[in-house]
């Protein structure tokens, strides 16, 4: 029996802050390249929700039935992260859905505990981080947002890349640390870490590869992550494998993006990897994790499906060159700048029992159908707007289907953290009609017809509660089908 | 569906208008009182003259109370009505009904609103808890999507179209400005407006009415008792009242150019007071311009001009206080100002001056001195696709 990655999707957002904006504005050195970075509109929720569904936008056959949500910088404690994202996944209610909170090593643990339950039915790690730092500092500069998710099969599925071994070790010691809603870490001085790091990494490779029964040699990708930048150079080196082995990583596109790395270098070496390759994961975080995967001759077919659904590769979505975001813009988004709101109420907090009740709207976009005469409802209606038939409707699921601006307008009185807001009234591809607020779009770019998909997104946050919906985005950002090249029906 | 309408069956007596505007020399309970005494001595009435009151305000109050504590009204009926912006005329069109059916010989509609106290610009929602998936868009936004989609219907170009909402805002703005009751008294440059910082869309400050407090009522009695009060009542000839299924915002045949609300609620009305050539036989209208793109879509939907040619019609001055048709002698929503469950009886209290030439001579319509007798007023709640409409239609003679 194989076991192993049946499907992956990555997220990354659609803004890219300029390294040199940051020394533009504060004085020092220009910098190189961009970091992504999340929407004021975006969190490791969000970015989830979207990796999520791109992993199962391609894949055929049954549901993941456990979903497994890994981020050190959770939207909520004391409430499950990973049931917002199974809500907006529309995944069924017997399907079970974990957080895993922490640092970059419980994305490791997500990934094996995915692995480990998935056999007789799917699983999926979703993977995701929101890094922000002091403003000047590294962490600011190199660091970046996004996420990854990562389906695992067992039995009879496809498996794209065979999982072969793993190997760990733990050390305690005081390398990298933050304090629950911090928004920077601290670091020790580099070469301490590198020190203790790559003797835990050498000690878990060899395990690794012994239990595979192969040699460094063999291995024909290799991708080395974690934050501590320093040990990571050394350990991409010292490994014993063919110096073409070694994948490159993000740090000048995106940056590291933390908790989510790992996914992500596991997405971009299957889009590499060639039918038989060895693929090697490392990972070091408060100690070494290995992870050996093969890849199967199930690889190219499931690679076509993904372009097939208008799936950008991570290279491309990294290479996305994405809004040129000011970076006073940044610092008001991650409240590092505190500005004058507008003379408006604070938005309303939703009501949880309302909320519960439209879950299949607000989380799914469902809409209803009349059997009568086949109108789309959105929201889901029990009465008919065009034949008035009562209680006749089908529901369906449009989080996922396209759709184009039919009017639009720039409404520069509602309450934003980013205005001016756009509002655009959305013709559903196959039918169906909404008004909704746009998202990572020019407002003067937008135009009568403009392509859109819904992203999800939080409209608010009102006494605690993140409010979260369905936002249109214009098609053409990072990881759609207009930047892939691919079909777009 | 049958409107049977009771034209001719009750008349208003007497009426009362506060000045609209920043009052913040008064209290909700204030306005309330100077409205209510205005029109009770308009009437030649006392306050225990009046059997039943109705009250309307969209967010100034809860409950008859709100009327009946500060007025110390003496254990008589008192109902408070919301019903969107359209919240004044709903109290009047039902204290106008409980007088027709008998159970009453003199009622009172009064509205009122207090909206500067909030501190917020614009108004404020009054929803209740939801699931948080309504986007809420600001008022201005919501009916900004009006111009684009007549300018790309009507294949009016873009610049025009500005042009025809500033002459919109001009012409109310001059209306307002020689009208002491009015919350901006002072004519505005077509320059200046069309300049103004955008709001939403299009739409510049310019575009959009004002957020006011005041208050606004009237007496009504049986027809046959008005001359008991007054020599110069105002019958009413129609009182229509529609709330539409809501759906033009998932409606994908709905592009935003018209009311459908209005236009019912207009048949409606006309067909109660005998009117098939709206234009021809309407001495005035008061109407629902919160927003300039809804006077130009209410001037077709209303009945006043064809299909895609109401922009001309506004530019060549039609409704102008000296056109053909004055909308909004009195300044309307853009320069008299809107607070909210006031302005359907502020509007009928233009038709109360004008139709009975009782307003000053520098603003006083010359379509009435022609002979024209009826005056319409409009009064609208919601967004484009989701409203509520009103439509009175009024006038000095009695044709039974």
């Amino acid at each position: 029996m194989t076991d192993g990655i049946v499907s992956w999707g990555v997220y990354l957002p659609y803004w890219r802050l300029r390294r040199s904006a940051i020394g533009a504005s504060l004085g020092g050195p220009a910098g190189r390249g961009c970091r992504s970075v999340a929407s004021y509109d975006e969190d490791t929720t969000t970015m989830g929700v979207e990796a999520a569904r791109r992993a199962l936008a391609c894949l055929d056959g049954p549901v993941p039935e456990d979903l497994f949500f890994s981020t050190p910088a959770p939207a909520y404690l004391d409430k499950t992260n990973a049931a917002a994202v199974h809500g907006a996944l529309g995944l069924p209610g017997w399907a079970r859905a974990y957080d895993m909170v922490g640092s970059v090593r419980s994305s490791v643990g997500a990934l094996r505990t995915a692995r480990a339950v998935a056999g007789d039915h799917r699983s999926v790690a979703v993977l995701s981080d929101l890094r922000t730092g002091l403003a000047g500092g590294p962490e600011e500069r190199d660091s970046g947002d996004g996420a990854a998710a990562l389906v695992f099969g067992g039995g009879d599925d496809a498996v794209a890349a065979q999982w072969v071994a793993h190997a760990g070790t733990t050390a305690e010691f005081l390398d990298r640390w933050r304090t629950p809603g911090e928004t920077d870490s601290k670091v020790w001085e580099e070469r301490f870490g590198q020190e203790v790091y790559v003797p835990l990494v050498h000690q878990a490779w060899t395990e690794a590869l012994k239990s595979a029964g192969v040699v460094a040699a063999d291995v024909d990708h290799v991708a080395v992550v974690g934050l501590h930048t320093r040990a990571v150079g050394a350990v991409r080196t010292s490994l014993g494998v063919r110096h073409e082995a070694v994948v490159a990583d993000r740090a000048v596109t995106v940056g590291n993006l933390g908790a989510a790395e790992p996914g992500v270098a596991l997405a971009d070496m299957l889009e590499r990897a060639a039918p038989g390759a060895l693929l090697a994961l490392v990972v070091m975080a408060d100690g070494a994790d290995v992870v050996l995967l093969r890849a199967t001759d199930a690889l190219p077919a499931v690679r076509e499906s993904r372009r097939a659904a208008g799936l950008a590769d991570v290279a491309v979505q990294a290479a996305a060159d994405g809004g040129d975001l000011p970076y006073a813009r940044f610092l008001t988004w991650r409240g590092g700048l505190l500005r004058e709101p507008p003379r408006r109420p604070d938005p309303e907090r939703p009501g949880a029992p309302a909320t519960w009740r439209s879950t299949p709207w607000k989380g799914g976009f469902e809409a209803s159908d009349c059997r009568s005469c086949g109108f789309r409802h959105l929201p889901p209606a029990r009465v008919c707007l065009r034949c008035r038939t009562i209680d006749e409707m089908d529901r369906v699921r449009l989080a996922d289907v396209g759709g184009r601006v039919a009017t639009y307008t720039v409404d520069r009185l509602a309450f934003s953290l980013s205005p001016p807001v756009i509002g655009a009234v959305v013709d559903f591809d196959g039918g169906g009609r909404y008004r909704c607020e746009m998202t990572d779009a020019d407002p003067d770019a937008v135009t009568t017809g403009t392509r859109v998909e819904l992203a999800f997104r939080r409209l608010n946050t009102a006494k605690g509660v993140h409010n979260y919906f369905w936002k249109a985005r214009p098609v053409g950002a990072p990881g759609d089908a207009e930047v892939d090249g691919g079909g777009n029906a | 569906m049958s409107s049977n309408g009771i034209r001719d069956r009750v008349a208003i007596v007497g009426m009362g208008c506060t000045p609209f505007g920043e009052r913040w020399d008064k209290g909700v309970d204030d306005l309330l009182i100077d409205a209510t005494k205005d029109a009770l001595a308009s009437a030649g009435v006392s306050l225990d003259d009046v059997d039943a009151f109705w009250l309307g305000t969209l967010s100034s109050g809860v409950s008859g109370i709100t009327l009946s504590k500060p007025l110390k009204i003496d254990y008589r009926p008192v109902s408070r009505l919301e019903n969107f912006c359209a919240t004044g005329s709903e109290a009047f069109r039902n204290a106008c009904y409980a007088v027709a059916s008998g159970a009453y010989d003199l009622a009172m509609a009064v509205g009122v609103e207090k909206l500067k106290d909030s501190g917020f610009s614009g108004l404020t929602g009054i929803r209740p808890v939801g699931d948080g998936t309504d986007a809420g868009l600001s008022s201005p936004a919501a009916f900004s999507f009006l111009a684009p989609s007549y300018a790309d219907r009507y294949g009016v170009d873009p610049d025009e179209l500005k042009q025809v909402m500033s002459h919109i805002a001009w012409k109310n703005h001059r209306n307002g400005a020689v009208n002491p009751r009015a919350q901006f008294r002072k004519e505005i440059s077509m320059e200046t407006i069309t300049r103004s910082p955008l709001v939403a869309g299009n739409l510049g400050v310019y575009d959009c009415s004002g957020v006011s407090d005041g208050s606004a009522a009237a007496i009504i009695c049986r027809a046959e008792d008005a001359h008991r009060y007054t020599d110069n009542p105002l019958y009413v000839k129609a009182l229509s009242f529609v709330a539409g299924p809501g759906g033009g915002s998932i409606d994908p045949d709905y592009d935003y150019t018209t009311f459908p609300e209005v236009v019912r609620s207009a048949e409606d009305a006309y067909r109660q007071a005998g009117i098939t050539d709206p234009r021809a036989s309407l001495a005035m209208a008061e109407v629902h311009d919160c927003f300039t793109p809804t006077e130009l879509v209410l001037m077709e939907d209303l009945g006043f001009s064809e299909r895609g040619l109401g922009w001309k019609d506004v530019l060549a001055g039609t409704f102008d206080r000296d056109g053909e048709l004055p909308v909004n002698p009195d300044g309307g929503l853009k320069s008299f100002g809107h607070p909210i469950g006031a302005s359907g009886l502020r509007m009928l209290f233009e038709c109360w001056l004008q139709l009975r030439q009782e307003a000053p001579p520098e603003r006083q319509i010359a379509t009435v001195a022609g002979g024209r007798t009826l005056g319409l007023t409009h009064n609208l709640g919601g967004a484009p696709g989701e409203c509520v409409s009103f439509v009175s239609i009024v006038g000095p003679e009695r044709t039974d």
